[in-house]
């Protein structure tokens, strides 16, 4: 089996770095090699955060190759188009389609890009764009929106539902298992 | 058993694993959450020390009463730790003593990318460098033992990918230290007189021949024989990209960047046709080749400058015949670069002193986020504490009118880091400046650790608070005030009295970091903007704050005389961002920002 390289972008809040955990204990747990690497410190601040996850029989390097992330998983539109040339071709795409306007754009300096669904499919005709906030709404949480990406996500990948619930039941505060267990459901069925 | 662990997870169970007792740090990205996971082991006594210096102090006393002890810093924590460093290389330990340094190749949270490796080469330290989670635990453990054996302290390298990275590990069961806990007199040892020091360093020249030939034969130090027309010398992360480019080549993988070996040096240069030295920033194993008079392909393939990516090392490598179908990112793409949070207790006082157009000095913090535009109010940072030594120096070489000239800022972990000693400075050598305390009482850019000013430890146990304004009257200074930040206006008075007071003036901006549970006290229901009012002048987006955009229509406002005008745009809060700080309300000069 090759590796394969799951590319996780958004901005700072997010919860990206949450979901690659899930992602790489996933795949751990699987009985694969796993790397994942990521850069904290800025991450809470509104940045731009992305996370790398690779898994298979052995992984090397911890970042993905320029050009081989196999999927690339965006909680944010913009995101997804900054880092959509890191897409192998033939790649795969889950977004959100939810907007987040960065700086420059809230103080009317620059424009909130056009188009972005449209450049996705260029890259990839299939793929999944969900309105993420809407359907954590429905959840009940809107904070679970990068969960119901996590569900959508994990339509394009080989593991178990009940084993992606499992973990997410450890990794999400207590209180909140419940509506992020839907939410993960609800994002998994808008992906299908 | 295997676990997925982040680097610096290992780096504390490695340690955990090998009987440490006592471990100290000062928080520092990427550094930070080694002794956040070291304070949920119950055998380890961890501490925050308010800086890197009083952290590697702890630990050397901790290793001379015989606890294998732990110590951990950023790369730039090196710079501040260096003096107890040098001397505690002659010193050596009794205990096993492991110091991390986190470097930061590509500064991803970072003001310089110094390489580290530099300092075990001038300390006359060895230092183990591994490259995933799995080696960090195993070096760790190694670098007690080494320690014990070698009567030194002894570094582990990492990087930021390494720290931050999380890869499988195998993980085991604690074993004690075998040194017993106790403290005896032993002057030529302990007390680094010239004499007894002229004593030691022979000791230290001998310890480092004999740890130079322990390197020939150190079993992290191997060759991977493979493809020998490409033969690669790499230690760290950097191996990893050159495995990931290189699968089928010849490595000459190092585990100890120091000491380095010159006879594994030579016979890996005879296997192979050509020897790539692949290492993120200085030519250190390079230069070192080059001296054993060995040809090698270097810095003149491989950048100086930045992270290596399994990419740039393909590159290195083969040239333009790495391939260039690697496609170019969208242009022109809206960046999206940290800056303070909603409700941050830091936008008022900074929109209140960019109103008195002074030159800033600055440091590291959240605070560092006031630089860029639009609030574009801090005007200086070189290094933690600097601030305040660099507005004094500044104020005495404009001469008279100086102190109305610069200031400077600092936050409450650095101030109590490094910025007690300058403020001292500026009370005994007759400095008349402003000097403002950004008090939040807690370290926020790291991750919220706590400092000496948040009333509770590593472990989240009450301590004692440092009482600032009683630490400033101690000193001598007489003019001590206290600002509420939110109140712009007032602060700006405040701020403006001090300035121009012809005294050593220090202020004091207290309220929560937003990111803390004592926020709640401050909080507040979300602003709203009264539609009919907002005439669109942007006026509240310069204070910088994430909850604020502002939406391009044309459309018409009622203005404060009652007259309708047309205007292009205007502003919406989001109300779930929005802390209800009120700093944006404070600046809109038409009043449309509400309850």
């Amino acid at each position: 089996m090759t590796v394969t390289n799951v590319l996780m972008a958004g901005v700072g809040g997010q919860g990206i770095i949450l979901a690659s955990e899930v992602m790489a204990r996933i795949a751990a747990e699987s009985g694969m090699d796993v790397k994942k690497s990521d850069v904290h410190g800025m991450a809470q601040r509104g940045g731009s955060v992305t996370s790398h996850v690779r898994f298979g029989d052995k992984v090397h390097s911890p970042l993905i190759p320029d050009g081989e992330s196999d999927i690339l998983m965006a909680s944010e539109a913009l995101e997804c188009l900054r880092y959509l040339h890191l897409l192998k071709d033939g790649g795969r795409v889950a977004f959100n389609l939810q907007q987040i306007p960065p700086p420059s754009v809230s103080r009317g300096q620059q424009e909130y890009p056009a188009g972005i669904l449209c450049k996705v499919r260029e890259r990839d005709p299939q793929a999944i764009g969900v309105d993420c906030l809407k359907i954590a709404r429905e959840a009940g949480n809107p904070k679970t929106a990068t969960v119901v990406l996590l569900g959508a996500l994990s339509a394009l990948l080989p593991f178990k539902d009940d084993h992606w619930l499992e973990i997410l039941k450890e990794e999400v505060p207590k209180k909140v298992v419940e509506v992020n267990l839907v939410a993960f459901k609800m994002g998994k069925d808008a992906a299908a | 058993m295997k676990k997925l662990l982040s680097g610096n997870e290992a780096i504390a169970r490695g340690a955990w694993e090998a009987g440490v007792k006592v471990a100290s740090a000062y928080p520092g990205t990427p550094s930070t959450e080694i002794l956040q996971f070291m304070s949920a082991y119950d055998e380890v006594n961890s501490e925050w020390s308010p800086n890197e210096k009083v952290a590697l102090e702890v630990g050397a006393g901790a290793s001379m009463a015989g606890a294998r002890t732990l110590v951990a810093m950023k790369h730039v924590g090196v710079n501040v730790a260096a003096d107890p460093l040098f001397t505690l290389s002659y010193v050596g330990v009794k205990g096993g003593l492991v110091i991390i340094t986190a470097d930061d190749p590509q500064m991803h949270s970072s003001q310089n990318e110094q390489d580290n490796r530099h300092y075990a080469r001038s300390a006359k330290i060895p230092m183990l460098e591994p490259s995933d989670s799995d080696e960090a635990l195993r070096f760790v453990k190694m670098g007690f033992d080494m320690s014990e054996e070698y009567d030194c302290p002894v570094f582990v390298r990492s990087t930021t990918r390494v720290s931050h990275g999380q890869t499988m590990a195998e993980v085991g069961g604690r074993a004690e230290g075998k040194i017993k806990i106790g403290i005896e007199k032993d002057p030529p040892k302990w007390v680094m007189l010239p004499a007894f020091a002229r004593m030691r360093h022979p000791l230290v020249e001998e310890r480092m021949a004999r740890l130079a030939e322990l390197a020939e034969t150190f079993p992290e130090n191997k060759i991977e024989p493979g493809d020998k027309s490409i033969g690669i010398v790499a230690s760290g992360v950097a191996y990893q990209y050159a495995r990931e480019a290189f699968p089928k080549a010849s490595f000459l993988k190092l585990g100890m960047s120091w000491p380095l070996p010159k006879e594994l040096f030579r016979k890996f240069a005879s296997m192979v046709d050509k020897v790539y030295v692949v290492e993120e920033l200085d030519p250190f194993f390079e230069n070192w080749m080059r001296a054993l008079g060995l040809e090698v392909v270097g810095k003149e393939a491989f950048p100086l400058v930045g992270e290596l990516t399994p990419g740039l090392v393909k590159k290195g490598v083969l040239g333009d015949a790495a391939g260039g179908t690697a496609r170019k990112p969208e242009p022109d793409l809206p960046m999206r670069p940290p800056i303070m949070c909603p409700g941050c207790p830091h936008r008022g006082l900074f929109t209140a002193l960019k109103k008195l157009n002074v030159f800033v000095c600055g440091d590291i913090g959240c605070y560092t986020l006031a630089a860029p535009p639009p609030l574009s109010s801090l005007d200086s940072c070189l290094c933690m504490g600097a601030g305040i030594g660099q507005s004094f120096g500044a104020q005495k070489a404009l001469g008279m009118d100086g102190r109305t000239k610069v200031v400077s800022v600092i936050g409450d972990s650095t101030f109590f880091h490094s910025g007690v000693t300058p403020l001292m400075d500026m009370a005994y050598n007759h400095g008349d400046g402003l000097v403002i305390i950004l008090d939040n009482r807690i370290t926020a850019m790291t991750g919220r650790q706590q400092n000496p000013g948040s009333g509770a430890d590593l472990c989240g146990e009450a301590s004692c608070m440092v009482d600032l304004p009683k630490l400033a009257e101690g000193l001598g200074i007489k003019r001590v005030k206290i600002v509420e930040p939110y109140d712009v206006d007032a602060t700006k008075n405040t701020l403006k009295e001090e300035l121009e007071a012809p005294e050593l003036s220090l202020v004091i901006s207290r309220s929560p970091c937003m990111l803390i549970p004592e926020s709640k006290s401050v909080k507040k229901p979300a602003l709203k903007v009264d539609d009919e009012k907002c005439s669109g002048c942007k006026s509240c987006l310069n204070v910088a704050c994430p909850a604020i955009s502002f939406i391009t229509e044309e459309g018409e406002y009622t203005s404060s005389k009652g007259e309708r005008k047309k205007r292009k745009g205007r502003v919406t809060i989001d109300e779930l961002m929005c802390t209800g700080c009120g700093v944006c309300a404070q600046v809109c000069p038409q009043g449309a920002i509400i309850e």
